[in-house]
């Protein structure tokens, strides 16, 4: 039994040494994950867990729907808002809300900063420890760091020695000091690190200047929606009125010189990503130009609900446009419905929940979240000292969704599989320019579908569409402006505020391209209560365990095969895991009370 | 004083044969050469940073994220000059049991000189298993982790009262720090998430006067929690002259009346939003529309919709005065408030937890 062929074509060979990582640092939430390494060190079976729960279903459960936004955004500070903004679209969707232009285009901002802000701060301070060695940089010459800064990105002004000798200094202070905060423990003379000193002090300065910019990004959360993280959302529209003439007009939520802030912000998003963030990746990715694992499901097996319309509420103009791509076949891509009962379902034969019935899934309409901690027989250690899981058995806080029985990735690298796919002119010259510079660099020659269909295929994709998201920005903010211009100011619709105006019963969706991929919230509102309501979160596709078929979802997918050059410092379980921005927060935040089903809903 | 590393070997017993050879160690180990055991040597011996063990229970890491956008000081310097975050989940270098040996090396190493930090809480039910760090309920991390702690400080409102998990009905028994670790100092910091120069603010205070800050009768500095959102609001004007906003997006919302009516939360809100603002003084709910919430009030998730105005402030008196007048009562309430505040404040002054 320690070989299994999985349906999805995967093979798990758990005959050999058993390595176990728990907790996996570096992501927002709690998460294990153990892995099978042969006599080669190859990585030949994988397990990843969810390890938290905290249920906030069954906490909105009887509440205002116009309240609901706020309590799904604590699902994650991390995408703060994403669960807000997701919330308000099932509301409306529900109720048959349509929202102003204005209130469209600030939403539309406030989620693209989100964007480049998570891509951002994920890539280097989530992602870079894995590929980038600061103890490293203390051996390299900030004369030769300067000419590979300006060799990588002429545009960016910060790239004299001076500078470079600076944070240099600055960190070699720190390292010498023998506390080495959070580099403490890494694994630093691990020759899996491959950069020379002068990429790595780079890196390491951008490091910082990351840490120092990103608190400016989100600032257009700050002027919308009042605070960063966390940002307020309303039902209706946005909280933010427009005053651009006359009395008062500067206490004003939005005024000239509100507009005027956010747009210089915009223009920082821009700067960044095309001048550091996109050519760090290229760069640092030609140094690691054989290490083409940790593809797995990605840009084989993909799905989005599809984003950014150009016309809100018309997905036809989805910017970056959604469907399903199975077996690597981008000529066919499947149109996704998620109101459909046969397309978006959860599965829990390896989850710590029940169902009355595991061998079938559930749409989130129907979906039930009974809790049931229990460990299979295979189980090394005790119920509150796992040693090893039994992934024969329950083993994870996160359920298994499949499309149409599919297992499938989302996130960045989705969505750009699809754009390409679709013919999407900005997204193809972004991947095609992108791609050249990294076969230029690295003396390569890999096409689209062998680069994208990895680790560093993914940790790409992130950072383009940071930078098409910036981009969007500076259309969504001229669009705003055009249409003030214009005569219209409106920023939310109150017909339907009053519950008194609801119909009794009302079920809606919401979807949004999340930072991680694909996120739906599905809301049932009975009698201007809540009766139900249900995410299924892009880390919860992604970080999945298995399904009642034994299909594998795509962290364990993207591990297999994977050399490491010792088990014991898992630097190359990091970088796949870590390519998905794990959000084991959002995944893991369902729940009921008592494990009682939380409600009986009928299909339409 | 903090002890510095050298001074907190020898006591254990440590030669200084052995203290230069671990020197030379960790530079072996850091790949620097045998050249830089001197310097690390010469600065184990000098002062070290204070330890702070930053660990994640149920969560959404709001608080972290509200941490690194500090502008003043800029988290970097807080990071790397200011204290050795040597462990933190979220930003650390190392996973798995490298990770796990560093909260046993401070602990061991730094006895009764490091601090706790604590982002979300403990779930209690199901034997803990709903978090779980290491293969163990996260609540066997965090009693480990503060047993010989300095102090501890409660990020957010998850630490300090249990947050949205712990909102009706809180099937996993989400708990407050104070309720688990009830033998340390404990600073609650609440908001959600707190305000990030707050957080910085905090910390510095502590290190730069070697001391706690003062807390009020709930634990919370009072430097940034003794004033209600409402009392420094910047609308304030327009409630006193009784000028509301009465419906989302109407030429109240746009000429920046109050936001009693619409359910404001400001008048019973202690935090100081509406005095420093949030990201670098940009902003903050109110000055961008929505009414505040009360997000750094205990069980503000049980307290009625963010859209109904405010009913639990009766005792007060304002409910009767507000639609009609102002705010004259509230401010002499206030006042009140705070008096009553700063008395038991000096009797908590060890802050040993609540009950």
């Amino acid at each position: 039994m320690s070989v299994i062929k999985t349906p999805n074509g995967y093979t798990l060979d758990s005959s050999g040494r058993r390595v176990v990582v728990d907790p996996v640092s570096r992501i927002e939430g709690h998460m294990r994950c153990e892995v099978n390494v042969d006599e080669n060190n190859v990585i030949r079976n994988a397990v990843s867990t969810g390890t938290m729960w905290r249920g906030l279903e069954v906490i909105l459960k009887g509440r205002d729907p116009r309240d609901a936004w706020a309590f799904v955004e604590r699902i994650c500070g991390v995408c703060t808002g994403c669960h807000a903004l997701t919330s308000v679209r099932a509301v409306e969707d529900a109720l048959g809300i349509r929202i102003p232009k204005n209130a469209h285009l600030i939403r539309e901002m406030m989620a693209k900063t989100l964007q480049v802000h998570d891509h951002v701060v994920h890539f280097y301070h989530l992602h870079a420890l894995d590929w980038v060695n600061p103890v490293n940089a203390l051996k390299a010459d900030p004369k030769a760091t300067s000419v590979l800064q300006q060799s990588v990105s002429p545009r960016h002004p910060l790239s004299s020695p001076g500078y470079f000798r600076d944070i240099q200094t600055r960190i070699r202070k720190f390292i010498e000091s023998g506390q080495l905060g959070p580099f403490k423990n890494g694994y630093w003379d691990n020759p899996a690190y491959k950069l020379p000193p002068e990429a790595d002090l780079m890196a390491v300065a951008h490091y910082l200047e990351a840490l120092d910019l990103q608190k400016e990004f989100v600032k257009v959360h700050t002027v919308f929606g009042g605070k960063n993280p966390h940002p307020n959302y309303l039902v209706g529209g946005v909280p933010c009125a427009i005053n651009m003439d006359g009395d008062l007009s500067a206490g004003a939520p939005l005024n000239m010189e509100r507009l005027n802030f956010v747009r210089a912000r915009i223009q920082e998003m821009v700067d960044f990503c095309k001048n550091v963030y996109l050519p760090d990746v290229i760069a640092i990715a030609s140094f690691y130009k054989d290490w083409l694992y940790g593809g797995g499901h990605g840009a084989i097996n993909v799905m989005d609900y599809g984003a950014y319309p150009k016309v809100n509420y018309d997905k036809s103009t989805d910017q970056l446009p959604g469907g399903v791509i199975l077996n690597g076949n981008w000529d066919e891509i499947y149109e996704i419905d998620p109101r459909d009962p046969e397309q978006v379902q959860e599965f829990v034969a390896h989850s710590w929940y029940s169902y009355p019935d595991e061998s079938v899934g559930l749409h989130p309409w129907d979906g039930i979240t009974e809790p049931n901690y229990e460990l299979g027989p295979k189980t090394k250690g005790t119920r509150t000292n796992i040693q090893e899981l039994d992934e024969s058995a329950k083993y994870s806080w996160i359920k298994a969704p499949r499309w149409r029985g599919h297992a499938v990735e989302v996130g960045p690298l989705s969505r750009y599989t699809l754009a390409y796919a679709h013919g999407v002119e900005y997204v193809r010259n972004q991947v095609d320019t992108s791609l050249a510079a990294f076969n230029r660099l690295a003396g390569t020659n890999l096409d689209v579908k062998t680069a994208l269909n990895s680790t560093i295929g993914r940790t790409l994709a992130r950072a383009l569409e940071a930078e098409y998201c910036a981009d969007m920005m500076v259309d969504d903010w001229n669009e705003l402006i055009a249409n003030i211009k214009a005569g219209d100011t409106a920023t939310a619709n109150m017909e339907k505020w009053d519950p008194s105006t609801w119909p009794k019963e009302a079920k809606g969706v919401g979807t949004v391209a999340a930072p991680r991929g694909a996120l739906g919230h599905w809301i049932h509102i009975k009698d201007g209560r809540i009766e139900n309501y249900q995410c299924v979160v892009p880390t919860t596709w992604n970080g999945s365990p298995r399904d009642p078929a034994g299909n594998i979802g795509a962290f364990e997918a993207c591990l297999l095969n994977t050399p490491m050059e010792r088990p014991d410092e898992p630097v190359e379980i990091l970088r796949s895991l870590h390519s998905f921005d794990p959000c084991l927060a959002c995944s893991t935040h369902v729940m009921s009370e008592d494990g009682e089903e939380l409600t009986e809903v009928k299909i339409r | 004083m903090t002890e510095t590393f050298y001074e907190v070997m020898r006591r254990q017993g440590i030669s200084r044969r052995s203290f230069l050879k671990f020197c030379s160690l960790t530079a072996a180990a850091l790949g620097l050469g045998p050249e830089f055991a001197g310097k690390i040597a010469h600065a184990m011996e000098n002062k070290p940073r204070i330890p702070i063990l930053w660990l994640h229970g149920l969560e959404c890491t709001c608080c972290s994220e509200s941490f690194i956008r500090s502008a003043h000081p800029l988290a970097k310097d807080v990071i790397l000059s200011m204290v050795s975050l040597d462990y933190d989940d979220t930003i650390m270098a190392a996973s798995g049991h490298q990770a796990e040996a560093i909260v046993d090396e401070i602990v061991e190493k730094y006895k009764g000189n490091y601090i706790v930090a604590v982002e979300g809480n403990p779930p209690l039910n199901e034997d803990g298993m709903y978090c779980i760090v290491g293969g163990k309920p996260f609540v066997e991390q965090l009693r480990y982790a503060t047993e010989h702690c300095k102090a501890i400080i409660s990020w957010g409102s998850c630490a300090s009262y249990g947050c949205v998990q712990a909102a009706k009905p809180n099937s996993t028994r989400a708990t407050s720090v104070h309720k688990v670790i009830t033998d340390k100092p404990i600073i609650k910091v609440p908001g959600c998430p707190p305000i990030a120069e707050v957080m910085t603010a905090v910390v510095t205070y502590m290190l730069t006067f070697e001391r706690m800050p003062e807390l009020d009768r709930q634990g919370r500095p009072k430097m940034f929690y003794s004033q209600r959102i409402h009392d420094n609001c910047y609308r304030r004007p327009h409630f006193d002259a009784g000028q509301f906003v009465e419906s989302w997006d109407d030429e109240g919302a746009r000429k920046g009346y109050c936001l009693y009516k619409m359910g404001c939360k400001g008048p019973t809100t202690y935090n100081a939003c509406s005095t420093i603002r949030w990201n670098e003084g940009t902003s903050f709910p109110i000055q961008a529309g929505h009414g505040c919430i009360g997000c750094s009030e205990d069980g503000f998730w049980d307290k009625g919709s963010w859209y109904a105005r405010l009913t639990d402030i009766n005792q007060f008196g304002i409910e009767s005065n507000a639609d009609a007048v102002g705010g004259g009562v509230a401010a002499v309430v206030g006042g009140a408030v705070a008096a009553h505040a700063a008395v038991s404040a000096v009797k908590r002054a060890a802050n040993k937890g609540e009950e």
